[in-house]
This record gives structure tokens, sequence and C-alpha cells, in this order.
């Protein structure tokens, strides 16, 4: 692999200073900085052909279309998709698991029927459930969850029945960065002819997702969690569940014959894609995979389980420093609270220290008050950050205990 | 004093201080002598919307001013507190409304907390206007009908 200051050198913005001091970026969580090539992406879509896709008969059409077509292949590889119909453009994560939640749910959820999530779920993974659930008269069902935020597989077991007609779990805990067992939580649901729609938002960027292995139904991620663009995303279904799904959003591009009686509908993946998607997002985003190929997705995962190791280390030696998600299974995510200081105070004096967190529920309200917190500070590391960087965060954590107490 | 002359001295105050983190450790002892708010007042009712940490701000209504009590969880958030409080507490509902915050920008409070915090910030200072125009209208009383 790459050493790491030429892979820092890779992302302008890590040079940056904020406040007079070099920025520590612990903020992955939320989204991550994106590599001089994917940068780079979006000027040579804009100077060199930009053009509707899939439209028109001249040069520029036929490249762009090209180019975004050969997005959907890499996007493809990546996850070890079937074939291209398999993926479809989104504009993230959260569009796809309400494209999923409404195609589905018009097809296969009807009023009495039930949705199984987990208790570590996003916002994103809530509430098109419980809006589906509104209109379907359907019910949510949660699968709870341990004190070092693990799911009880047991329960969730118990909690798979007749009536289950879709479980929908994280691949990882955004709030605390515990990774569930989503393989067993397939075959479980497989066992019984349920689909599982995988949330890799925060799981495709640290290592290697094949969702043929996986056997999930959907997978959906964001772009930019995964060094690429924000505004594109990716939703993964299998072909033949696809093809029974009915198009959640009408419009251009997503038909075939158009007389006023009845429309017929395009073939996969374009069934799903109305209107102008976002191609240069696409574009970036095959980039940005590019980029994370040729350091290795393994390399990545063992440098980030090396930070994590690290900096579970010294953190833990800091006096009154709590973590919360403590399994052993856990990406490079450090979810934590300092003795009585607000979360708030202690994200406003990092952030004075030029270090970037996040404070807050996370989007993750029912992970805060499983724990009875209000939030938490959450550091989240990437391949890209430094040992250095994690002793200025214990320094700044200190300063904080100085400050408050 | 006057609302200005408040401001003013606030702005002393904190130009002091070259450094942030000194800054902010004014803000935390201000947060620390805030007093403490009547336990009823700590209420859904009194919570203000669109800030981080929880604030309650708490308004009673004497001889035509205005006197406001608040808390917050977060100790830096008790400190911007008490600053509007000094500024903005006793004062006639009139003066609240027309009064300019400038020290917000001058002692480079606004900028130095990023939007949503500033928007907690921002938050406070509408909730106080919005009680000051409430007993505002209530004084003297039919003034609306008028």
């Amino acid at each position: 692999m790459k050493d790491i200051s030429a892979i820092r050198a890779d992302f302008p913005i890590l040079g940056r200073t904020v406040y007079d001091k070099d920025l520590v970026y612990f903020d992955n969580g939320a989204t991550t900085q994106k590599p001089k090539c994917v940068i780079d992406a979006a000027t040579e879509v804009f100077t060199l052909y930009n053009s509707n896709i899939h439209r028109g008969v001249h040069f520029l059409s036929d490249m762009a279309s090209e180019e975004y077509e050969n997005a959907r292949e890499r996007v493809r590889s990546f996850i070890n998709a079937g074939s291209r119909e398999e993926v479809v453009f989104t504009a993230g994560a959260t569009a796809s698991i309400n494209a999923v939640a409404f195609s589905f749910g018009e097809r296969f959820v009807g009023r009495g029927d039930e949705i199984l999530i987990s208790h570590l779920e996003h916002h994103a993974n809530i509430v098109p459930w419980q809006m589906l659930c509104s209109r379907k008269q359907a019910v949510l069902k949660v699968i709870p969850v341990d004190d070092n935020g693990e799911i009880i597989f047991e329960e969730y077991l118990k909690l798979l029945g007749k009536k289950t007609r879709l479980v929908s779990v994280a691949q990882v805990s955004n709030a605390l960065g515990v990774i569930l067992p989503v393989d067993r939580i397939i075959s479980a649901a497989h066992s019984m002819n349920i689909p599982v729609l995988v949330d890799g938002a925060q799981g495709v960027q640290h290592g290697v997702s094949d969702v043929r292995k996986m056997d999930c139904d959907f997978y959906v991620f964001s772009g930019h969690k995964i060094y690429g663009p924000a505004g594109i995303g990716v939703l993964y279904g299998k072909a033949e569940l696809l093809s029974e799904l009915p198009p959640y959003q009408g419009g251009g591009d997503m038909v075939k014959n158009v007389p006023f009686e009845k429309t017929s509908y395009n073939d996969l993946p374009f069934k799903f894609e109305a209107g102008t998607v976002n191609f240069p997002g696409a574009i970036g985003l095959a980039r940005a995979l590019e980029y994370l190929l040729s350091l290795g997705m393994d390399n990545i995962k063992q440098r980030e389980r090396d930070l994590l190791e690290y900096a579970t280390q010294q953190m833990l030696s800091v006096k009154g420093l709590k973590i919360y998600g403590n399994s052993p299974e856990k990406i490079s995510v450090i979810s934590f609270l300092l003795k009585d200081i607000h979360m708030y105070d202690t994200g406003m004096i990092l952030d004075k220290l030029g270090i970037a967190v996040r404070t807050g529920t996370h989007c993750a309200q029912p992970v805060m008050d499983r724990f009875g917190i209000e939030g938490t500070v959450r550091a989240s590391m990437c391949f890209y950050n430094t040992r250095e960087e994690i002793d200025r965060l214990c320094a700044g954590i200190e300063k904080v205990i100085s400050m408050f107490s | 004093m006057t609302i200005n002359e408040i401001q003013d001295a606030i702005i002393d105050d904190f130009s002091v201080f070259d450094d942030w983190m000194d800054k902010y450790n004014l803000l935390i002892e201000m947060g620390r002598d805030l007093p403490l708010i009547d336990p009823g007042c700590r209420t859904e009712e009194y919570l203000i919307e669109g800030c981080q940490s929880r604030v309650w701000l708490c308004p009673s209504f004497e001889n035509g001013k205005i006197f406001f009590t608040a808390d917050s969880d977060a100790i830096i958030t008790r400190g911007i507190i008490a600053l509007l409080i000094r500024v903005l507490s006793g004062r006639s509902p009139d003066e609240i409304i027309s009064a300019d915050l400038y020290f917000i920008d001058r002692t480079g409070l606004h900028q130095n907390l990023s939007p949503t915090r500033s928007n907690g910030l921002l938050s406070m200072v509408k909730q106080i206007r919005l009680y000051a125009i409430a007993f505002g209208t209530k004084q003297p009383p039919g003034r609306l009908n008028g």
C-alpha cells in the first residue's frame, strides 16, 4: 500500500488548516473527503463531454452515456452484483431505501404484515418503513440490542414470522460503529423465504462488500460516504425481485412507450431511473471506487483496524471516558462521552483545536434512547487518518476535561 | 446601564483575549455563574427548539419589564445565555424589540459558532423577541384592538 503521506497528498482538503491549526478530520462517518481523481472527474465531465445521457444522437451524448454506463459496471464489479441490470443509481442510501419501501411495499406489503428492522438503525432505515406501515397498516418490529450494542440474535429469530415481509438492517451501526452479523441475519430470513435489505451506508467503504456472497436481496449505499460526490447513491436488487417491483417515480428514460392510455416501462435498471440522473455523480463515484481498489480494500481494512485498536487503547486510558459500542466487531468509529461533560461542550472545544467530530444523536435516536443518553461524541476514522491525529484527539479530550471540571 | 453600554462592556471583556480558548473559558465561567433556574421552568413549555443542546428560557413580567431566567445542559450554551440575559433581561418589551444586538458579531461569537450552533443562538434571540412582542401587545391592555 502507498505510504500514508502519499495517501494524504491525494486528498487536498487534508492539507488545510482550521483556526490556524492543522485539520484533524474525524467525521468520516458523516461524509468522507474526496481524492483528487474524484475532484478532477467533475471538471472532466463538464469540460469534455457534458451532455444528457441516453437521449442524444450526437457525439457528446454518446460519450456521456458510455461513461455513465461504465460507472454502473464499475459499481457492479465493486459489489460483485450479477449484472448491470441490478445496479440502480439513486440520490443516495436514503433515496434507495425510500424507493424499496415504496416499490416493494406496493407489491408485497398489506394490512397486518410486518417489516423487521434493528434497534441500531439510522433514521433513514426507520422512517421510510414507518411511512410504509402507516400507508398499508402494516407493523414495524424491532430487533433489540444488548449493552455492547450487538443485536440479540435469539430475539431476532423469535421476531421472524409468517407475517414478516422484509428484514431491513444496517451492515454497520452509524452511531456506534458496531458491525451487524448480516450473513447470519440473511440466512435465517432466507430459511423462511423472507428477503433482506442491507443498508451498506457505513459498511461498503470499510471492507469488501460482495452482495452475491452475502446473498442480500437489496443493498444500498451513498457515494459521498465512500469518497465520491454527494447526491449519488446505489440501489442493488436481485434482478428477479427488481423486475417484479413497480417503479417509484415516473418520467423520462424509464419508459418504453407512452400512449395516454397506459405506459409500458423500460427494462431494468432504467425502470427505476426516471428523469436525468446525476451522471456526473455516478462518474465521480466510479473514480472513487477505482481509487479504493488501487489502494486495496484489504489494506484499507487493515489500516483502519490498526487505527481503531490504537484509538480504543489510548482513549480508554483517559479517566472518565466511556465508549458506547463495545463489540469486538467494529469499524473505526469511537462513540464516547466524558463523565458529566455535555457532548456539545466537548465538540465545541475539539472544534477550536482543529478536530472535527460529530456530536448528537447521529440520526439514530433510538440507539441513544437504548443507552439512556441524549447523544455521544463520535470520532469516525478512516484510512487517511493517523496515530498522530488520534494523539491530538486524546490531548484535546484532556484539555476539555481540564476546562470543564 | 443601557443595552448598548452593556454590549460594549461585553465586547471589552472578550477583546482582552486573542486566543479562542480563553474566550471559551470566559464563556464557561459565565455559564457557571448563571443563576439557577426555577426547576418548574425546566419543562417542555420553556424549551427552545433549534439548539444542539437543550435550552430553557423562562420569562416573567413585572412593572413593564421582562425578566428572564434560563438554563442549558451544556455549559458553553449557558455562557451564551448568560450574555443574552445580561443584555436583555430587565428591559421593556420595546427596548428588547428595537435592540440592535451588535455584540454577537463584534465578540466574534457569531462567526465562531458554526451554523447549527449559531442557529441555537439565533433561536434564543428569536424566542426572547417573541416574548417581548407577546408582553408588549398586552401593555397597555387592548392595544391590539386600537
